[in-house]
């Protein structure tokens, strides 16, 4: 299984050379398996995800965690959606209200974008899901509600042989006295038990975190102690803050170090490509 | 162990900042949660007992109407919230750890969440102020 990560800034696009090593774009990342493509995302990453010839077939899956705009920005930019030979299909969580095609028709409608998703040329499908598992190619994919707001979901990614686990936007710590250290009492866990690579939200320092409850994210302690709970073999911070720097990322990682997490961690990056077995 | 659906979490986290008295049941019955101020109603305190299965949490709680007669399971609003998956309300006595009656309101609600499955119920209690 192959990962790069296009995007794993939080909340908004950054540009600039104080953000350009960790990189400015929103969430997007992409998985490779047997010439399978999914997409995990659609935020600014997703602009410049290149699909060559390594794809086996026509057929591309976009899976989106929610639909909060720092997640679907990039999505009118996808390049495949208006190939007329592209077979795409969008995974996202149900409301319990509307539906995906008209609350993702918010966004891609006029007046915030000229084409309407009906009038898109490729072949497409969308697909609610919630508490749900099901099959893409070799791909075997478990979705979960999770604490965040608005429907929102996280997803495991087992492959022929690893399992990657994606929750750019959590905070399993809501609550008056932090995370419950109880398997049963942990949102998300049950996609993240045992994964190879966890990608995971870790907004905020802990001291940030006591003024932001309820905003939907996670501090980088939180997400570490998570990850732990979960067994998980290797972590990668995400959805970082846009107003931190890369200075400012590579002291919050240093002054986090101090834990001692025996597993593997490290700040998420843009570009980022991980090879799983 | 599978965990909990989030919206069963949120509700123990909830009940975990209130200082009225609640209880939180998966769809069978059994008390997967009470908060502090619940813990003076069952005599029991969630750190030493856990989980309780519906038998043993609804033996130490007893419950009767304004006549004295002891009121059955099914006469209690949660278990009647775990029966429809609807809202219920009643307001009936129970005989506190003190050997002192004390007449309280009991509403119970269901945990329906998005996928519309009931993954559970909670019951809120208060001292009643009802003539
Ligand atoms: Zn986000
Ligand atoms: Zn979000």
């Amino acid at each position: 299984m192959k990962i790069k990560l296009w995007g794993v800034r939080g909340s908004i696009t950054t540009t600039g050379p104080e953000t350009a090593y960790y990189g400015g774009n929103t969430s997007c990342a992409d998985v490779w398996e047997d010439g399978w493509l999914l997409v995990l995302d659609g935020g600014s990453g997703i602009q410049k995800l290149v699909v060559d010839n390594q794809l086996a077939n026509k057929r591309i899956d976009v899976l989106l965690t929610h639909l909060h705009l720092d997640h679907i920005q990039g999505l009118g930019f996808f390049k495949p959606l208006f190939d007329a030979s592209m077979e795409i299909h969008i995974w996202g969580p149900a409301s319990s209200t509307r539906t995906l095609h008209s609350r993702l028709s918010r966004y891609l409608s006029p007046p915030l974008f000229p084409v309407l998703i009906r009038d898109l040329p490729c072949s497409l499908t969308l697909h609610e899901i919630g508490n749900s598992t099901f099959q893409i190619g070799p791909f075997s994919l478990q979705s979960n509600y999770i604490i965040h707001p608005g429907p929102t979901v996280g997803f495991r990614v087992t492959g022929n042989h690893s399992v990657f686990t994606y929750i750019p936007d959590h905070e399993p710590a809501l609550g008056r006295n932090g995370m419950i250290e109880d398997e049963q009492w942990m949102s998300g866990i049950d996609l993240a038990r045992g994964a190879d690579l966890l990608l995971h939200d870790a907004q905020y320092t802990a001291a940030e975190y006591l003024n932001k409850k309820g905003w939907g994210h996670s501090s980088i302690d939180d997400a570490a102690l998570f990850a732990s709970v979960a067994g998980v073999k290797h972590l990668l911070f995400a959805h970082h803050d846009p107003a931190r720097s890369d200075e400012a990322l590579n002291d919050l990682y240093a002054a986090f170090q101090n834990n001692n997490y025996t597993f593997k961690n490290e700040l998420a990056r843009e570009g980022m490509e991980i090879t799983l077995p | 162990m599978p965990a909990y659906e989030i919206e069963i979490i949120l509700n123990r986290q909830l009940a975990d900042c209130l200082s009225i008295p609640a209880f939180i049941t998966d769809t069978k019955g059994n008390l997967i949660f009470y908060n502090e101020p619940a813990e003076t109603i069952l005599g029991k305190r969630f750190e030493d007992t856990g989980e309780m299965p519906v038998e043993q949490w609804a033996t130490d709680f007893k419950p009767f109407d304004e006549n004295g007669k002891q009121l059955s399971p099914e006469e209690l609003p949660l278990v009647n919230t775990l029966q429809d998956a609807l809202p219920h309300h009643k307001t009936f006595w129970i005989e506190s750890l003190q050997g002192k009656n004390q007449k309280i309101s009991v509403t119970a609600y269901p945990i329906i969440g998005r996928t519309g499955k009931m993954s559970g119920a909670v019951a809120i209690f208060w001292k009643s102020t009802d003539v």
